[in-house]
Formats: C-alpha cells, structure tokens, sequence
C-alpha cells in the first residue's frame, strides 16, 4: 500500500544528506514499526511523507496505493488517505477543535469526489469516537489542542485519525511525552483502527508504545537507512541489547 | 492664537471656503460651530509633517475637492439586515426620511441634527462640541472640530431608559463625489441603556464625529461596519464620556477603504467605568487604515481595553496609535491595550505606536504590538489533516481577528460580524 523505494532526502537549507536511500512497503492491514536512535532520520521520513516544507527529495519515491504522493499538496495526501499523527501536535488558539475536524473531514471529502456530512451526523460521530478514548466533549469545544496537556494532545490526534479514517496512518514518535497510563489509552484507540484494508507505520524511539501496539514487522534505522529488518522479537533485542550493538552487526 | 506656516493656513481657508461656511439657522449650536471655527483656524488642518499624523497621509482628507470614488455594486444582503432595528438612513451624508423608520421608539428621543437646531434642546446645546472641544488636548484633532463648525446633519439621541431594540444608522453611498459631514450627539441619562449599530460607506468622503456622554451607571453598546467601497475615504471621531459605574464599547469592522482614520477619544471621569474599543481590519492593495486611540482615566478602579486587529495584503498599510493616560489619582486602574496585525505577504507594512503615560502609583497597565506572518507549523498541520491552503489561512485569519470580535457583547451582532468577515475572505479567494 505504502511503497518507499530507494528515498533520499536532504535539508533545503543546508545541503546535508538526511535520508539516504530508504526501502520500505507497508501493506494493508498490517503495523510496521521504525526504531532507531536520535537522529536516523526517523522523523524527517515521517514529515517528507506527509509533505512538510524544507526538504529536498533528490532520489527515489513514494506511492501510497500506487499514487506518486511525493508530488501531492499535504491535503492532496491526506486526501489521498494518508494521516500523520504529529510528535509535536501544533497549538492553534481560535481554531476550534470541531470546526477544524468538520472541516478538514469535508475537504477531504468533497477532494475524493463524496458528499460532505452533514452537522448532525458529524457531531455524532465525533461525540461517539471522544467518548472511546475518553475524551471530555469541553476539550472538543476548546481551540485546537490550546492548553492541552501532553495526553489530551495525543488522544487528540488518535481522536482525529478515528473521525477522518485514513487508509494509511504514520504514528511519529506518539509515546514521547506520556506516561503508562496515557500511552495505554493512545494505543487502545489506535489498535481499534486495526483492520484489513489500513496499514500503520509506527516511529517510536523506544520499545514499551510496541508492547500496546504490537507490530508485525520491524525496521532498524540508522543513519538514514533501514539497516535491519525482523518480527517483533528485532525490538525486544533493541531494548536488550541497544541501537549501537545492532549496528555494529550490521556493519 | 499662534501663527501657522502660510501654507497650513491657506489650505485651512482653502478648505473652510469650499464647504461654503457655517450652516444657515444653526440655532443653538451657533455658539459651538463658531467656537469650532476659531479652534480650526488656530490649530490649522493637518499636514503630513505633523507628528500625529506621521504615519497617515492626511492631504485628501483636507483637501477642497473630493478624491472620487466608485460606487460599490453588491447583491450582498445588508449588514445588520437580520436585526430588529430602528432604522435611520443617510444618503451621501442627507438624511432620507422616506427610507428611514420613524423616529420614534420608547426608551429614548431622536432629532435629526438639521432639524434640532431650530429648536432649544438645552442638553444638547450642552453637549454639541463639548466632548470634541475637550478632546483638543492634550493632542489636536482639527478635522473633528472643522466637523463641529460644519456638519449639517446627524441625530442628537437622547436615552432616558432602557430602549427595547439597537438604533442603526445606515450609510448610503450614492454619489462618486459624495463629501459627508456628520455630527451625532449622543445622552445616555443615569441607568439608561441603548446599543448603536452603524453600517455603510457614507461618501465618497466621510468626516463623522460621535460625541457620546454616558451618565453613571449607563450602558452604551457600538458596533459598526464601514462599508465596502474601495475608493472611499474617511475620517471618524468618537468621543466619549463615562461617569460612575457607566459602560462603552464600541467595535469597529473596516474592510476596504483606500483610507480609514478612527479615532477614539475616551475619557473615563467616574469611578468603576469601563471602557472598550476593539476593532479588526482587513485589507489588500491600497487600503490604509489607521486606528488612533487616546484613553483618559481621571477616576478610581476604572477599566479600559483597546483591542486591534489588522490583516493587511498586497501592501496594504495599517497603523496604530493608542495611548492610555493614567492622571494622578487614578488609583487602581486596568489598562490594556493590544494592537496586532497578521500581514499575509512582504508588501504590507504596520506601523504601531504605542503608549502609556501614568502619575498614580496603584495601577495595572499592559500593552503589546505584534505584526508577523501566518505560523508556518500551524498552517502545515491544518493541511495536514486534508484542510486546503487557502481554507486554512482564512481559518487562522479568522482565528487571528477572534479576539477583537469577542469584544462584541451581543451574540447575534457578534456572529453577525464573523459572518461579514467569513465573507471578505470567501470573495478573495474567488
């Protein structure tokens, strides 16, 4: 579904070489996990993919569902289906948290051609997926993730890729910044988005968010490439062993 | 009097001749009109080099002829046209009684200026130019009192009670030479209330001055749009005068306009008032809009807001100056005063000057300027989640305005507002 070939990527600014030929396909229905240690490239992946500015893509490709996403606005993408829950969600003070969702689920929409929901039925289905992750309808009424703590940040973005159902989800370090309790509620709702016909591709730098969200694949990256490749059990050894033993084993 | 370069003073008379002098029958305002006279052949009209004027170019609003400016076709449904108002229309600045309410409402007594001044209204021979006539110092405004001397028309208001629905006066732009003076005078009497409700381009060329006295314990409520002609001009002057315990607030919409001064001129002189002033302004191209805000507090536990907002484009200018004056005595005052302004490209330019001037040791007074660029993250993360570019900068422009239309008490003129400025940013978007 989500087919990365041979992607290199540098900083626009300063001519530095970030990604260095990443290989990697996630296929519908199943969770694929990236770790790697600060610094490998982990997080600009997930930006490039979602279309951020500042970076130049100087080789290879990206294809979600065999569309060059690479070429496509960041709304055209996520139009297109695919969805990057942030690290850092962004504070928008006077941007409602409804509005924005209402509005961006009928972008998207009206982009694919559908009809728009109506506010009644969005209202319904925003109040039915907060109440899942325990979210407070006063924190839906509020401006976009103003004054939210850590958790409500993350719920929020979980809550969001409930409402907006992307066919293809990128989870950018979500652990970071939650306790035990919190991340368990974060991957409650994520793994209630589980199924056949959506694919997940989790960076986290640590193993613990992969004990809520069980991957089915795992990749090691390092130095902005995919230097390994495993089952579940590759994060347990990185928890074990650390990211400097894996790569000297790759070397 | 104190003698004015011969230039100042030529282009004064030049001005003062092409108005065709005081109106005849002036009555009981005679006194006034020709105080004013006096008070603009001292001070002179304003020049560029003047330093209240340093970031307004003053010289079509002085000068004898009237820049022109065409008339602005819309299908738009009026501004406040889903109220429940009492209607009073103007048409280049004449007031039109055929399109007008009558103007009679329980709660209040309206006169329109013209008429009023063949009858002895002694509150208003008490107040015509007063509140112009005080707000001279400490910085003069001379097209406010070439207004005094000069205006022919306007409403003199008188609010005995509590009014059961807004007074909306309706500005219509007919003519593309159109030059508008308007006076209004408005009474709040002890405990009386009244929400005025202003819309419309006036002319081609509008001077406006509003001089409000607000009893103790009276609540006056102002909102008001100008219109949407991009050619026009004008310069409005709000005084106000607040006794014990007494309320203003006033908000201003202005899109469009090649040139927008408003002043404020508020005078805080009874203890526990509140005064606010708000506006949001948007703009592209030519338009220049200036907000110009003096702010007197001369009594105890009085509160004062000053909330501007600017969203400037294709080299649009806007410029603020606000100034809160804190006298001796004036123990335990709130102050606050923001002015910002979200320029959507390099051309714009925003100009701020912002001021606080305090001899009582027992006060709480902020003030912050800011002018920047829509924020990058937040605009990546809107698009991020399938929101189109230009969708969410009208989301974040709207975001960005929110402040100053929360200044509006009322709910219903509130979304009213909202509505007018969702609209400006839908057409630009075409």
């Amino acid at each position: 579904m989500l087919d990365i070939k041979n992607l290199k990527v540098s900083l626009e600014e300063e001519d530095k070489e970030i990604l260095k030929g990443v290989d990697l396909s996630v296929e519908a229905g199943k969770v694929h996990a990236i770790m790697g240690p600060n610094g490998s490239g982990k997080s600009t992946l997930s930006y490039v993919l979602a279309g951020r500015d500042g970076y130049d893509v100087t080789e290879g490709s990206a294809t979600l569902d065999g569309q060059d996403i690479l070429s496509m606005e960041p709304e055209e993408r996520a139009a297109a289906g695919l969805f990057m829950a942030f690290q850092y969600p962004v504070e928008i003070p006077g941007v409602g948290n409804m509005t924005f969702m209402r509005t961006a689920l009928n972008a998207q929409r009206k982009a694919r051609g559908e009809e728009e929901m109506n506010a009644s039925d969005f209202l319904k289905l925003v109040r039915e997926k907060a109440k899942d992750l325990q979210i407070d309808p006063e924190m839906l009424k509020r401006p976009i993730n103003t004054g939210f703590s850590g958790g409500e940040k993350k719920r929020n973005e979980v809550l969001q890729m409930s409402v907006l159902q992307p066919r293809m989800c990128i989870l950018d370090e979500t652990d970071s910044g939650l306790d035990v309790d919190a991340m368990k509620l974060v991957a409650k709702g994520v793994n209630a988005l589980r199924e056949q016909n959506r694919g997940f591709l989790v960076i986290t730098h640590y193993q613990r968010l992969l004990n809520h969200i069980e991957p089915d694949v795992v990749h090691i990256m390092a130095e902005g490439r995919i230097v390994k490749t495993g089952g579940p059990e590759l994060a347990l050894q990185v928890e074990e062993e650390g990211y400097e033993h894996i790569k000297a084993e790759m070397a | 009097m104190m003698a004015q370069p011969q230039t100042k003073q030529d282009r004064t008379e030049a001005r003062l001749a092409s108005a065709g002098g005081r109106p005849s029958g002036a009555g009981w305002a005679e006194t006034a009109r020709d105080g004013a006279l006096a008070r603009v052949r001292a001070m002179g009209l304003p020049e560029k080099r003047d330093e209240y004027w340093k970031f307004t170019r003053p010289d079509t609003l002085v000068q004898p002829e009237v820049p022109e400016a065409a008339l602005l076709e819309t299908d738009e449904s009026p501004v406040f046209g889903e109220v429940d108002r009492l209607k009073i229309v103007f048409v280049d600045g004449v007031f039109d009684a055929d399109a007008s309410d009558d103007l009679e409402m329980s709660g209040l007594r309206i006169e329109r200026l013209a008429d009023a001044t063949q009858a002895d209204i002694h509150w208003a021979r008490d107040l015509y130019g007063t509140l112009e006539e005080r707000g001279q110092t400490p910085v003069a405004r001379p097209l406010a009192a070439l207004n005094t001397a000069l205006a022919r028309d306007g409403v003199v208001i008188h609010v005995t009670g509590a009014v059961p629905k807004p007074v909306n006066l309706i500005y219509r732009h007919e003519s593309e030479t159109s030059d508008a003076m308007l006076h209004h005078v408005v009474k709040l009497d002890a405990g009386a209330s009244l929400t005025l409700l202003e819309n419309g381009p006036a002319a081609a060329r509008l001077n406006g001055v509003m001089e409000v006295d607000v009893a103790d314990g009276a609540n006056f409520q102002h909102v008001r749009t100008q219109g949407r002609d991009h050619e026009r001009r004008a310069v409005t002057h709000s005084f106000a005068r607040l006794g014990t315990e007494s309320v203003f607030k006033s908000f201003t919409l202005t899109v469009n306009g090649r040139l927008t001064r408003n002043e404020a001129v508020i005078e805080l002189t009874g203890d526990d008032a509140a005064a606010h002033v708000a506006g949001a302004a948007m703009g592209d191209g030519d338009f220049h809009h200036d907000d110009t805000v003096f702010v007197t507090h001369d009594a105890e536990r009085c509160e004062s807001r000053q909330v501007f907002k600017k969203v400037l484009r294709g080299g649009a200018h806007g410029v603020f100056q606000g100034k809160i004056l804190v006298k001796e005595g004036a123990q335990k005052t709130d102050g606050y005063q923001i002015s910002q302004s979200l320029l959507l490209d390099d051309h714009s330019q925003f100009f701020a000057k912002p001021e606080l001037e305090i001899y009582a040791d027992d006060v709480a007074c902020s003030h912050g300027s800011t002018s920047g660029a829509i924020d990058e993250e937040a605009l990546f993360y809107l698009r991020a989640r399938g929101v189109p570019k230009d969708i969410a900068t009208d989301l974040m422009t709207l975001a960005f305005l929110a402040e100053a239309v929360e200044e509006i008490e009322d709910e219903t003129l509130r979304d009213e507002i909202t509505t007018r400025l969702q609209g400006w940013l839908e057409r630009r978007r075409g």
